[in-house]
């Protein structure tokens, strides 16, 4: 057993010092040979399996854009599915990175996925792309400088939400999300602005993510004499919500707002004229006319069957872009892992959202605008119209000390 | 108060009557067949999408709670007589593992056809609306819902206790194998009961559509809360169904209503207090 050990170590140290007698050159030859491969951790099933699809599309949208080769090197995407449960996603994690040794990580859509994996990419030193869960520790007190984010910070969309629904809407709102972590995380970032406007919180309710039955909690808005409802719902939780609201007739006298989510492009369809007026919060509508965003709805309607890309697919491009033109410029050396981060850190560019920036202090995208948008009907179909919007939304970043 | 009170009530009424006509399905397949039929939600979701297509395909909502019901009734018969039959003398968990597959067989099925996205389902246009009842204000496809699924209370009722097929039905539940001795076709009838407790699944899911919509992992999400209706309610009694939803219904709608952040708790007191002081449930059979 000694033996062998020490004849292991010895094989090992001879390869090591041959290593460094040839130096990074061999490195270098080595990195830009083989494909670059990117982890992709979604879920591919199961509720948010329509999130996952719409995020990949785009990303291959932008990689198939480019022949699928950066500084002529192959990207190879692995993609595994995290079934929507952190211990898969964890599990998942750990093979990409273990067993795959993947170049750079993407995902995932769950919060408590992100906050899982989060130690393991930070410990093995893996960047990782968030392309979507918005906990907002991992921008704050969990930050890492090997974690960068796309999509959003959860109090990105609600926060500048509070005063705008205070000053325009009503100052007696009904807060109401589903029970965990980010629906938490939303009503907090609303309740920032909105009780400084002068706003009063007339209850809040938090039921179970999933529910299927809202006539309780409609009942009890209906009776608390609120003359609004602030509500972030995602999925078919959005849809049920939606529905039920403008059934149990609570549109006449009360106005729905929330967080963009509530009536994404994944939801609106389903929803249909229980929709019409309700007001969200969101970094992106398809409808924004700056070129990027029209060449983007064009493309993506044109090789997805006409499906309109929602707020996912454009976190999808937009982690893809980043990808594509960092490794463009270390000219495809993935390597140099510091270097990389340096470079993905100053990415800048024109995104279907407006001007792609991070926030240097948290590595968490600085939202161009959040966009007031009502739902209407644009040329036959429901659309989130914006109405206004605030710009420059940065996230506090509270705790988050990086370079660490 | 009293009109939120009786708000809430009505709010429960109509929740329980529709895990009425969902768990009856489950509780005459158990009483029947002794199957725990785990794929009794993947009926009640195949149940609302052939509902989607044939309202789609008719545009008659009514129709659509007549065919698909039938539908979902041939794909019971179907999986029983090719996949459960020749399981019924082996353990119970083979049996519990097939239907446990069957939900991921028809979840997938779903997907497939219908695509992964939750799709809606239009209440017909008679039941559009909502209306005032005494203060409380109700969809009035709810309040629909409410006297279609107590008709059909009425109906199973005088089926089982009434009818000669009832009272085949009654007897099999006693005793199958005797029942088979007295020269009833015991095979015939378990294949119509399964596909007979399949609609019933499939029908709720029509009813369940215009409420709930229509997604894949929807039989998923309800089959807890018809389990808890069963064992509440007593295996195998259809009085214990009618009342241990109507229970469960007040208990969960009341739950929300006033523990919000624990709102399923209440139910689960309720089937523990149930199986503490009756174990076999409200209207089951004495354990043997």
């Amino acid at each position: 057993m000694d033996k062998v050990t020490r004849r292991k170590f010895l094989g090992g140290a001879t390869l090591a010092a041959a290593g460094t007698a040839m130096g990074p050159w061999v490195l270098r030859a080595g990195a830009q040979s083989g494909p670059i491969k990117i982890g992709v951790v979604l879920p591919y099933s199961g509720v948010y399996a329509v999130l996952g699809e719409s995020i990949t599309q785009a990303m291959e949208l932008v990689f198939a854009r480019e022949n699928w080769t950066v500084a002529g090197r192959k990207i190879e995407l692995i993609k595994e599915d995290d079934e929507m449960q952190p211990p898969v996603g964890v599990r998942k994690t750990e093979k990409l990175i273990d067993s795959d040794k993947v170049d750079i990580l993407t995902g995932p859509v769950h919060s408590g996925i992100l906050m899982g994996m989060r130690d393991k990419v930070h410990n093995s030193k893996t960047i990782l792309i968030v392309s979507n869960a918005g906990a907002d520790a991992i921008s704050r007190e969990r930050c890492s400088k090997w974690i960068f984010r796309t999509s959003f910070s959860n109090w990105q969309p609600c926060q500048p939400m509070g005063d705008w629904v205070a000053k325009n809407v009503s100052k007696d709102v009904f807060l109401t999300a589903p029970n965990y972590q980010a629906g938490k995380d939303m009503m907090n970032a609303f309740k920032e602005t909105f009780v400084p406007a002068g706003g009063k919180v007339v209850a809040e309710d938090y039921p179970k993510l999933g529910e299927t039955d809202y006539a309780p909690y409609l009942t009890k808005i209906r009776q608390s004499g609120a003359k609004a409802v602030f509500a972030f719902y995602s999925g078919t939780d959005a849809v049920n919500f939606v529905k039920q609201f403008d059934q149990f007739g609570l549109k006449q006298n009360i106005k729905l707002t929330g967080a963009g989510f509530l009536t994404e492009p994944d939801v609106l369809p389903a929803q249909g004229k229980s929709a019409l007026g309700v007001i969200t919060g969101h970094f992106y509508t398809p409808v924004l006319d700056n070129p990027t965003n029209q060449r983007f709805v064009k493309e993506f309607r044109e090789k997805y069957a006409g499906k309109m890309p929602d707020g996912f697919a454009c976190q999808g491009y937009d982690t893809a872009e980043v990808i594509v033109r960092a490794l463009k410029v270390v000219n495809g050396n993935t390597q140099d892992k510091m270097k990389l981060v340096e470079v993905i850190e100053k990415s800048e560019f024109d995104s279907p959202r407006g001007r792609f920036r991070f926030d240097p202090k948290s590595h968490n995208v600085i939202q161009p605008f959040i966009y007031v948008r009502e739902v209407k009907e644009v040329g036959g179909g429901l659309n989130n119209v914006p109405i206004d919007k605030v710009a420059n939304v940065t996230d506090p970043g509270t705790g988050c000390t990086l370079p660490a | 108060m009293p009109a939120d009170l009786f708000a809430q009530a009505l709010n429960g009424l109509a929740y329980g009557v529709l895990l009425f006509l969902l768990s009856v399905g489950l509780t005459l397949i158990f009483g029947m067949l002794d199957v725990v039929n785990l794929a009794h939600g993947s009926f009640y979701m195949l149940g609302a999408y052939a509902g989607l297509s044939l309202i789609a395909g008719t545009g008659n909502f009514w129709l659509a709670l007549l065919l698909a019901p039938l539908a979902v009734g041939l794909i019971g018969a179907l999986v029983e007589v090719s996949c459960l039959r020749p399981l019924y003398r082996r353990p119970p968990l083979d049996q519990v593992l097939l239907t446990f597959g069957f939900i991921y067989l028809f979840e997938d099925l779903a997907k497939w056809i219908w695509g992964g996205r939750i799709r809606s389902i239009a209440p017909p246009d008679l039941f559009s609306g909502s209306v005032s009842v005494w203060g409380a204000i109700i969809p009035s496809y709810r309040l629909f819902v409410i006297g279609f699924g107590l008709v059909m209370a009425l109906l199973l009722w005088l089926l089982i206790e009434r009818t000669r097929l009832g009272a085949i039905i009654r007897a099999g539940v006693f005793d199958a194998e005797m029942t088979g001795g007295l020269g009833v076709n015991i095979k015939a009838v378990f294949t119509g009961v399964f596909a007979f407790g399949a609609a019933l699944g499939g029908l709720s899911g029509v009813i369940a559509g215009p409420i709930q919509s229509a997604y894949p992992s929807m039989g998923v999400a309800i089959l807890i809360p018809a389990l808890i209706v069963v064992v509440v309610g007593g295996l195998g009694s259809l009085k214990g169904s009618l009342v241990g939803s109507l229970v469960i219904g007040q208990a969960e709608t009341f739950g929300k209503a006033w523990l919000p952040d624990s709102s399923m708790l209440i139910i689960y007191v309720v089937m523990a207090t149930v199986m503490l002081l009756r174990p076999q449930g409200l209207f089951g059979r004495p354990l043997k």
